[in-house]
């Protein structure tokens, strides 16, 4: 009897894995076959001569089916999303790690009222203050280009990353803060020398977070990119949108396959670090 | 990792450092102020300031551009007439319904199975929370392939021998709503799962045995016992999947395009599109108002519930 239920158990757990793991088994198989072969086979079946030449086309584009300046590649807005997430991240946790830090290690009058009203900033849809952002946006002269994306992300993203560090803070033992500030530590040598090390786990926890939200990220990116600021994002649904002729489905599976794979790369060798921060941050959807 | 912090630990307390803190403390005090002045002009402006902006253009006739002539709440009536919106609010609470419905039952389940101690459950673990590490625009792309009636899943099952198989609901006006639950919950199930399988961690091992020793069959545990204990993270996990129902912009976008028509279209889709496509300012400002008094009715309470939380110092 205890044998068939574990039996069972795996069983379950199995299919439920298999399912997962199917649309991403068929992204990768219909990528790596001839449009051909996907005509007259079914997505379940591996290719049977699997190549990267649908790889190559979403990656530097098909010249000939493309109309306008560029060749409709991804690689362009690769380096467009590298150059976005970069700066973005790094901005958007040091803004978090000082802030929650300074609400949570310095007593002010008002620090619980201010948090509170940043963690409902995080439940805001974007929608609601999208047209007040592209008119700030533009007025400063950044918009359509890559720093104004960055400016924006860390705007969107540092109600997240200050609930994170403020949320740790909270829990290093204030007799600790207590003698820190005695023995004469300022505001940043606390920060510097005792505060930013304790919190190592939960800055890795914040960057991969992030590093995942920003990449990922499709509406901000369409709204303030413009041509010159496109990320991958975009990119990739203006392809899959917008193919003359014929459509190719292994160059749009191609093509999504690039777009994931910094994020896929990132979640699978941090593992633990994004499973912690993921339902912290959940709300960000 | 902790030394730097033992050494300050170390550095004795003494009476005498003790009065010289009164002294010394007002200049740290003022940079933790200062420290505080980007996020706060965030919070100040770009949330509840740019919020009050975008309920003012409401009242506005504003069409390409801000237009500061008042005319009252005559965009929310054009709204509430509006047959687009109706649509897309419907759609909000059907995709709502099966989203968070179908992420709660299949993440609760499949965080029972994990925690009946299964070998290997790091695996399981990372395959079912795969998904999440990728964007909505990548999940939609790859079920609009998986869901396409000529090559897709339809013809492959055709082909293995079920000639009748029908599955072509993202070309069928009255089906597209539901194909968006299908790759919603594929994406978010192991977020629940993470939450549902931490739920259970915390869960006092004495109860089990008390139910081993009593012989409660072990589904009449999680059903009676278990279930019941677990109703705050219920609440959490129903919480931040309707906040990701609401948002939902980017997975409609990708997989039907709100269509075929507006057939599978959502508020959010609505409101981006008057705003930046079609020249409607005003009434796209109005439908994301709407939109964000949906999200606090919903959301408030939850607020509250964590704010009290910390209150009472249970803390994270």
């Amino acid at each position: 009897m205890m044998r068939y239920n574990r039996l069972a158990l795996y069983g379950l757990l199995s299919v439920a894995a298999i399912m997962i793991l199917l649309p991403v088994f068929i992204m990768v198989s219909t990528s790596l076959k001839s449009m051909d072969e996907i005509r007259n086979g079914s997505i379940f079946t591996l290719p049977v001569d699997p190549g990267f030449a649908a790889w190559g086309k979403a990656w530097f584009g098909d010249c000939a089916k493309t109309l306008g300046d560029t060749c409709g590649g991804l690689s362009s807005s690769f380096m467009t999303s590298v150059k976005i997430v970069i700066p973005a991240l790094f901005l958007s946790v040091g803004l978090g790690a000082v802030t929650g830090y300074s609400l949570a290690a310095w007593k002010m009058k008002g620090a619980n009222v201010m948090f509170a009203a940043l963690l409902v900033g995080m439940f805001i849809p974007p929608q609601v203050t999208l047209y007040p952002l592209i008119i700030m946006i533009r007025e400063l002269g950044i918009f359509g280009t890559i720093p104004g994306l960055i400016l924006v992300h860390v705007i969107w993203g540092v109600a997240f990353t200050t609930m994170m560090f403020r949320n740790f803070f909270k829990t290093v033992p204030q007799d600790l803060l207590k003698a820190a500030r005695i023995d004469g530590a300022g505001f940043w040598p606390l920060f510097w020398h005792v505060m930013l090390p304790l919190s190592l786990p939960i800055l890795g926890v914040a960057m991969i977070l992030q590093f995942t939200y920003i990449w990922n990220d499709f509406l901000l990116g369409l709204t303030f990119g413009g041509r010159a600021g496109q990320p991958m994002t975009v990119a990739l649904n203006n392809l899959v949108g917008s193919q003359f002729g014929e459509k190719e489905y292994n160059v749009d599976m191609a093509a999504t396959m690039l777009t994931a794979l910094p994020t896929l790369a990132v979640y699978l060798l941090s593992g633990r670090l994004f499973v912690r921060g993921i339902a912290a941050g959940a709300v960000k959807g | 990792m902790t030394d730097p912090a033992q050494g300050v630990l170390q550095g004795s307390v003494t009476q005498q450092e003790n009065q010289q803190e009164g002294r010394r403390r007002w200049r740290p005090q003022w940079t933790a102020r200062m420290a505080l002045i980007p996020a706060m002009a965030i919070t100040i402006f770009c949330f509840y300031g740019f919020i009050i902006w975008t309920f003012v253009i409401s009242l506005t006739r504003s069409r390409l551009l801000p237009v500061y002539k008042f005319t009252g709440f005559d965009q929310y009536a054009r709204l509430f007439a509006n047959e687009r919106w109706w649509t897309a609010m419907g759609n909000l609470a059907i995709h709502g319904f099966l989203f968070i419905g179908g992420c709660i039952v299949f993440g609760y389940l499949l965080a029972i199975l994990i925690d009946r101690g299964v070998k290997a459950e790091g695996l399981y673990r990372t395959v079912f929370m795969l998904p999440l590490s990728m964007s909505f625009i990548v999940t939609g792309v790859i079920w609009q392939w998986v869901m396409n009636p000529g090559l897709g899943l339809q013809e492959a099952v055709r082909a293995l021998g079920w000639a009748g198989f029908e599955f072509n609901w993202i070309v069928r006006p009255d089906r597209s709503i539901y194909t968006l639950a299908i790759a919603g919950i594929w994406q978010q199930v192991g977020l629940c799962m993470a939450l549902f399988l931490a739920g259970l961690r915390n869960i006092d091992p004495n109860i089990w045995k008390a139910a081993r020793v009593d012989g409660i069959p072990v589904w009449r545990v999680y059903l009676h016992i278990i279930t019941p204990m677990m109703r705050a993270v219920f609440f959490t996990v129903f919480i931040l999947m309707s906040a990701i129902v609401m948002k939902a912009f980017d997975l409609v976008v990708a997989l039907t395009g709100g269509g075929p028509g507006f057939s599978s279209d959502l508020p959010a889709r609505f409101i981006v599109d008057h705003i930046l496509n079609r020249q409607e300012l005003g009434l796209g400002a109005a439908g994301a108002f709407v939109l964000l008094c949906t999200v606090i009715a919903v959301i408030a309470p939850y607020i509250y519930f964590e704010l009290q939380k910390e209150r009472s110092g249970r803390g994270h």
